[in-house]
């Protein structure tokens, strides 16, 4: 009776643990099976290299919002990852103990803002003051706001891998007769390069998969970028902005889309575990 | 004498004058941008709080949503039943999950590899791909249609890998020789999880819990498609129902009620606020408690 009881439960648990098998197994299942199909229809490379996006006409381009979700997330990069990289530094070898709990919990609520309260805030205070240089609604906005919304992944990540590099690094720096900001800069930051760059790959992944933000700052045009100072629209906002009226082929042509931005998220887990393995090595 | 002097300068250089102004300009950076980072929240936090609040009236929470009050409680009242619907669903599951992984398997077998690969999956997916799957799944080939209960099950397996990294670690935390000792008293391996490692693990669980419903309480993307977008308050779980985070992107989607969205942003905020803190303190509450049986 007992060893029933214990076996039941340790299928439960196993049953348990295999939920989020199940979970990406239906996810994968399920976009493809849309999307694929529909990929075909439209054929391939009129859909992933058409220029027009233009739903009325059945002409089903989306090469316009890979190219824009690109540009905002290289922007939010170059945005995101100096500030957090430093902020970083300062939480692992500047920061009082004392400082580092309240400061900590500050990392952790910009992570717990809504990403509709970002958007908010881009769209009433960004886009206003932006808009006197005459980029409103662009891509410029929308990299800065992404930018800021991918610090605490890219803080977290970081100081947990600086905080790791063995202490003996750090004394023998100080023994050649480095001050603390040199043997900080140059020995300890490139020995946690792997997870630092881990940190930036994560970040990525969040940048280009934000949606309700963007769709606030960064226009929404569904054209190919012409400038840092214009409009765009980003993979994810397209399927925001059309699914709730689209109909057929369109509607499909959304779901593909989505697939679309799933296997650019896949390649970038991807990653993410391989230097996230080298990084343990 | 002189050459052995100049080759152990040649590679062990002394901090010289030229080279400190670097290592001064380096340490204002990294203050700068701690400053910046947290300037920023500030300003965030700030600036949605002070100006919200002139916002905040007694007909925005009137128990009816009419076009004319905008009311947000029928929102607030759908976010609690998303948020408990989504909790019922992945804690259970996410702490078996955990308790799985941490007190059956054998470390490195292939089921370990693969949940640790999916898991890793789900936690870098983005909303509105759960979103689009959520519509896919539940709301058509479940026939659930745009629902409380569609949305709920979405946002369930978003927090998933959450509650399971949470639940890990606490377990993980738990000393060995607690486990050694209830089988040393003759409990089975059932009775030692259930009574010994969990309860020790209450904490940690909880905090992850917290953390989880901050996600769902500011979730869109994921809900506009599954849950949908009526303003009311749902009948049952199969009728749809728009989620505070929704009702603010509905209100600002019709460009008209910036007023209105201002005051959702508060709340949402004050709730953010809350959750957040509770976290942290029941975070810490645990490190303490771990250094006093450390000693």
């Amino acid at each position: 009776m007992n060893n029933f009881k214990e076996r039941t439960f340790q299928i439960i648990f196993t049953l348990a643990a295999s939920a989020s098998i199940l979970s990406v197994f239906l996810i994968c299942l399920f976009l493809f099976a849309k999307g694929i199909p529909t990929v075909a229809k439209i054929g391939p490379l009129k859909f992933l290299l058409g220029t027009s996006w233009k739903p009325l006409n059945n002409v089903f381009g989306i090469l316009p919002m890979i190219v824009a979700s690109i540009y905002v997330t290289i922007g939010s990069i170059i945005v995101g990852v100096p500030l957090g990289l430093l902020t970083a530094i300062y939480l692992a070898y500047f920061c009082p103990p004392k400082l580092h709990t309240v400061l900590k919990p500050g990392v952790e609520l910009l992570a717990g803002i809504p990403s509709i309260v970002y958007g908010f805030f881009g769209l009433v205070v960004l886009v206003p003051i932006l808009q006197r240089i005459g980029a409103g609604k662009s891509i410029l906005t929308a990299s800065l706001l992404l930018g800021i919304m991918i610090l605490p992944t890219i803080i977290n990540v970081a100081e947990t891998s600086l905080k790791s590099v063995p202490d003996s690094y750090y004394h023998g720096a100080l023994a050649l007769g480095a001050t603390h900001e040199r043997a900080v800069f140059s020995v300890l930051v490139p020995a946690a390069r792997s997870g630092i760059v881990a940190g930036i790959i994560l970040g990525v992944g969040r940048a280009i998969g934000e949606t309700m933000a963007v769709i606030m700052v960064a226009g929404n045009q569904p054209i190919l970028p012409r400038g840092l100072f214009k409009g765009v629209r980003t993979l994810t906002a397209n399927i925001v902005l059309e699914m709730g009226y689209a109909t057929d082929l369109h509607r499909e042509a959304l779901i593909a889309t989505g697939m679309v931005l799933f296997i650019f998220i896949l390649i970038i887990n991807l990653l993410f575990s391989l230097l996230n393995q080298e990084a343990r090595s | 004498m002189n050459h052995t002097k100049t080759l152990l300068e040649d590679h062990f250089p002394p901090p010289s004058v030229f080279k400190q102004p670097v290592s001064f300009f380096l340490n204002i950076l990294v203050k700068l941008a701690m400053l910046l980072t947290m300037g920023i929240l500030l300003s965030i936090i700030g600036y949605v709080l002070l100006r919200g609040v002139t916002f905040i009236k007694p007909e925005i929470f009137a128990l009816q949503f009419t076009t004319e009050n905008l009311s947000m409680t029928p929102a607030i009242i759908n976010t609690l039943f998303v948020a408990l619907i989504a909790l019922l669903l992945a804690v259970p599951t996410g702490v078996g999950a955990a308790i799985y992984l941490i007190e059956y398997a054998k470390p490195g077998s292939k089921l370990v590899q693969v949940v640790r690969l999916t898991t890793e999956t789900l936690s870098g997916i983005p909303s509105i791909v759960y979103g689009l799957f959520g519509y896919l799944f539940f709301v058509i080939a479940l026939k659930w249609q745009q629902s409380i209960l569609s949305g709920s099950f979405t946002l369930a397996i978003m927090i998933l890998p959450l509650i399971m990294r949470t639940t890990e670690e606490a377990l993980k935390s738990v000393p060995r020789s607690y486990r050694e000792g209830s089988y040393a008293l003759g409990a089975g391996k059932l009775r030692t999880i259930t009574k010994v490692v969990l309860p020790s693990a209450v904490p940690g669980i909880l905090a992850g819990t917290i953390l989880g419903i901050g996600r769902i309480v500011g979730e869109t993307a994921a809900l506009i498609y599954t849950a949908g977008t009526v303003a009311g308050i749902p009948t049952s779980p199969f009728s749809s129902g728009r989620t505070l985070a929704v009702h603010m992107y509905a209100l600002l989607s019709e460009g008209l009620y910036v007023d209105q969205a201002y005051a959702t942003a508060v709340v949402l905020l004050i709730f953010v606020l809350i959750l957040n803190a509770a976290s942290s303190l029941i975070a810490s509450g645990l490190k303490k408690d771990k250094r006093t049986t450390d000693e």
